[in-house]
């Protein structure tokens, strides 16, 4: 055993993770725009809106697609490179893991179901319904996994004997305090991106092939998605922030870079540290981080200097919790921003500065829910189940991991430019306008050829 | 009943249902790229993109419900075969991911790239190779222990004849099993140039795989003497195993029966597979785990059940009406939906 392989096993898990985020994310949100495009083409009978459920889906299965083996990637991983844990955590984690299994059959069984039933059915309700089970689907799988998270950070629902988990409560320990914060914000979060993705294409398109109907009808459908849900996802990062405070105040504490405990605590934004853990050049909020932590401007936040250094998150983290914020804040921004155009001045919601900001926004998306991840892993170590193992005695003895990390580097290197070179020949080459025409010429042709029959 | 002994038998029918719809999806990718090869894919490839799609994701699920089943009920069976499997699991892990994302991407891109075909039969050839070792392993011998680590002795594993009988007899039933299905399938789709290609591949791959079964056993024997005289002990499970074999051989001889045929094949490989892992009995992993040391608590095990069944109530009823609009309607097995 060395260091080294518990390194390795960190970096092939983290790497892991950070490539299946993208497309985990992607499968919880982009679900519930498909289903809102089409319930909405449905009811106005408008095409443009059925043709963006359409396109989308057809994308969506890409993403799906890395999704389900990048999952079963981690899922295997749980068991290859850290046995210890799951032999440890195992006997508690197995019933949210095994029931995430389920939502996800059920989400892959509908939507398969939905890709290849668009003409079958008279009443075109019937394949909206279909929507309903692969949203829900995808949103449990993520409730599921999240409580699983939730475990790590506030371990419960078991007493702990001779170094191991006993008298188990399945259900209390997927219902521990950290699972509601987490879970709302994975959701907000999920369905924020997935709008901002959808979103920054249209925007793009826009900006590239100038205004057509589609996406602009794309774009106002997404905005408002955004809206709502950057609206959504601040709520959620404040109560993400207060259960913090109250119950893992180290990991609030390390990426505040707040030290001593005090009233009154200020909020840092950016800076450094120099070699004596001063912080230079930061922005100081006054006594807003004990109203983020508490609702409270005066309220005592516990600093980092209360804990043991070798139970100390890594300060890092900082950087991440202000990045992410940042972009969870311009999103409130530019949604706002947008809508402001379309109801105040008609027309100027188009204006190429919006288009360029939206279009940015998509990426920074994905940037900020990798961040989020990123904070809440690093922010609970040296734990990998907080206060009962540390990652290093999770960790796989065999050496082999680290050849597998450079294994599965290839692996994500192949599957992520074979995702965007198949992503591009989808779209490209195929653009919406051209498709509605040769769909609707066909609709046409279809209806006079019923014509001539009867 | 005990909770472990529900647990293992609904995981060995899980297990079970997941070799016989991953054997049909692996073999098929092997036959389309043979048939690219002999240049007779025009006659079947179409037949096999056209079962395939709408299903991949679900056989995948099966594997991923096993596995999580498994470390569910029997927790220190991540611990063992997690150390032991870093490697090999890891190959089959990525293996199956070229293959899943292919899939999807196939569906956009181009149908005949040659890469991609390669790609297709390849990995349904290794990885039920790299999977088996996984059955290999739980005969035992095959992991050291020092102290707290456990780690597989790869020299042991390489120049075991059992463990390469096995590798033999995991890709032959693919590869048997899946041509059956085939021909079954093309039999519905009343597609007559396929049925004759895929009976042919069926009856070739017959043969090998009774004998290679027969090789498996004998190694076995000299490997684990416990593991052989308790199957032999099954014998009519073996015999019956036969049995459904010669029935499913004539069946497809003669012609016709197509669908009769498969499920003939389905029951020769059930009343095996059972013959094998009730002969294993109480033993997960010889001599480290038993289903008895290894059971989690009562009380995850009672959620487990509590959540299997409620998402059995969920799920089949789904899988029917996917049934109902792909496999069994005939319209959409013959191409005109």
């Amino acid at each position: 055993m060395g260091i080294d392989t518990v390194l390795w096993s960190k970096l092939v898990t983290g790497m892991t993770l950070g490539f299946h985020a993208i497309f985990a994310t992607l499968g919880v949100g982009i679900p519930l725009m498909i289903s809102l495009a089409e319930f909405i083409g449905i009811r106005k009978k408008d095409l443009h809106y059925i043709l963006m459920a359409k396109r989308w889906s057809r994308g969506f299965v890409i993403s799906v697609a890395v999704g389900v083996v990048t999952g079963t990637a981690i899922s295997l991983q749980l068991s290859l490179v850290w046995p210890n844990f799951m032999k440890l955590a195992g006997n508690v984690i197995a019933l949210p893991l095994f029931m995430e299994v389920f939502a996800f059959f059920f989400e892959a069984i509908f939507l398969g179901i939905y890709l290849y039933t668009w003409e079958r059915f008279k009443n075109p309700m019937m394949h909206w319904l279909l929507t309903i089970p692969v949203v829900i689907g995808a949103g449990m799988s993520a409730v599921f996994i999240t409580t699983v998270n939730g475990f790590m950070n506030q371990p419960g629902g078991f007493t702990f004997e001779g170094g191991q988990f006993t008298a188990v409560d399945p259900v209390q320990a997927m219902l521990s305090t950290a699972t509601f914060s987490k879970v709302f914000h994975v959701l907000s979060s999920a369905y924020l991106t997935g709008a901002a993705l959808l979103a920054g294409v249209a925007a793009f398109a826009i900006l590239r092939k100038g205004v057509s109907a589609y996406h602009k009808k794309a774009l106002k459908l997404m905005m408002a998605v955004v809206l709502l849900f950057s609206l959504v996802n601040t709520l959620a990062g404040d109560v993400s922030a207060k259960f913090l405070a109250e119950h893992q105040p180290e990991k609030l504490a390390a990426a505040e870079w707040h030290f001593e405990t005090e009233g009154g605590a200020d909020l840092i934004f950016l800076g450094w540290l120099n070699a004596e853990h001063e912080i230079i050049g930061a922005l100081h909020l006054p006594k807003f981080l004990s109203f983020l932590a508490f609702g409270d401007f005066n309220a005592e936040v516990t600093g980092l200097n209360e804990f043991p250094i070798d139970e100390q998150p890594s300060l890092v983290v900082h950087y991440f919790f202000d990045l992410m914020a940042t972009i969870g804040f311009l999103f409130l921004g530019i949604s706002f921003l947008y809508f402001l155009f379309v109801f105040w001045k008609k027309r100027n919601e188009l204006n190429k500065w919006i288009l360029r900001m939206i279009a940015l926004g998509a990426p920074l998306a994905f940037l900020g829910v990798e961040l989020g991840w990123f904070y809440a892993e690093l922010g609970r170590q040296p734990w990998i189940i907080r206060g009962y193992m540390r990652v290093e005695e999770a960790a796989t003895t065999s050496p082999s991991v680290r050849i597998l990390f450079f294994f599965f580097l290839l692996l994500y290197i192949v599957l992520g430019t074979v995702s965007v070179l198949v992503l591009r020949r989808i779209f490209n080459n195929n653009p919406a306008e051209v498709e509605m025409e040769t769909w609707t010429q066909r609709a046409s042709d279809k209806s006079t050829l019923k014509g001539e029959h009867t | 009943m005990n909770y472990e002994l529900i647990g293992i038998s609904v995981l060995w029918l899980f297990l079970y249902g997941y070799i016989i719809i991953a054997s049909i999806d692996f073999g098929a990718g092997f036959f389309a790229f043979y048939a690219r090869l002999t240049k007779q894919d025009h006659v079947i490839n179409k037949l096999i993109s056209r079962y395939l799609s709408p299903v991949w994701e679900i056989t995948n699920v099966f594997f991923v419900f096993f596995y999580i089943g498994i470390i569910g009920f029997f927790p220190e069976t991540s611990y063992y075969y997690g150390s032991a499997m870093l490697v090999p699991g890891s190959l089959a892990v990525i293996l199956l991911a070229i293959r899943g994302s292919f899939y999807a991407f196939e569906n956009y891109g181009s149908k005949n790239n040659m890469v991609y075909l390669f790609l297709y039969g390849a990995t349904g050839v290794l990885i039920p190779a790299s999977l088996s070792v996984a059955l290999t392993l739980s005969e035992g011998g095959f992991i050291l222990k020092q102290g707290e680590t456990a780690s597989l002795d790869y020299w042991a594993l390489l120049s075991s004849p059992l463990s390469w009988s096995i590798v033999g007899l995991a890709i032959v039933s693919v590869l048997f099993i899946s041509a059956a299905f085939l021909a079954f399938y093309a039999s519905r789709a009343e597609d007559h140039a396929a049925l004759k290609l895929m009976r042919t591949y069926a009856l070739f791959w017959s043969t090998p795989t009774i004998v290679i079964a027969l090789t498996a056993f004998i190694f076995l024997g000299q490997h684990n003497e416990r593991h052989f005289q308790n199957m032999m002990d099954l014998w009519w499970l073996l015999a019956l195993s036969v049995a459904f074999f010669m029935i499913a051989m004539w069946l497809l001889y003669r012609g016709g029966r197509y669908g009769m045929a498969f499920i003939c094949i389905m029951l020769q490989f059930f009343s095996a597979f059972f013959a094998y892992g009730i002969g294993q009995y109480p033993y997960i992993l010889d001599p480290y785990i038993t289903i008895q040391s290894s059971v989690t608590s009562s009380s995850m095990g009672f959620a487990l059940v509590v959540a299997f069944i409620g998402g059995m109530c969920l799920l089949v009823p789904s899988l029917i009406l996917v049934f109902r609009l792909f496999l069994f309607d005939a319209d959409y097995v013959k191409g005109n939906k």
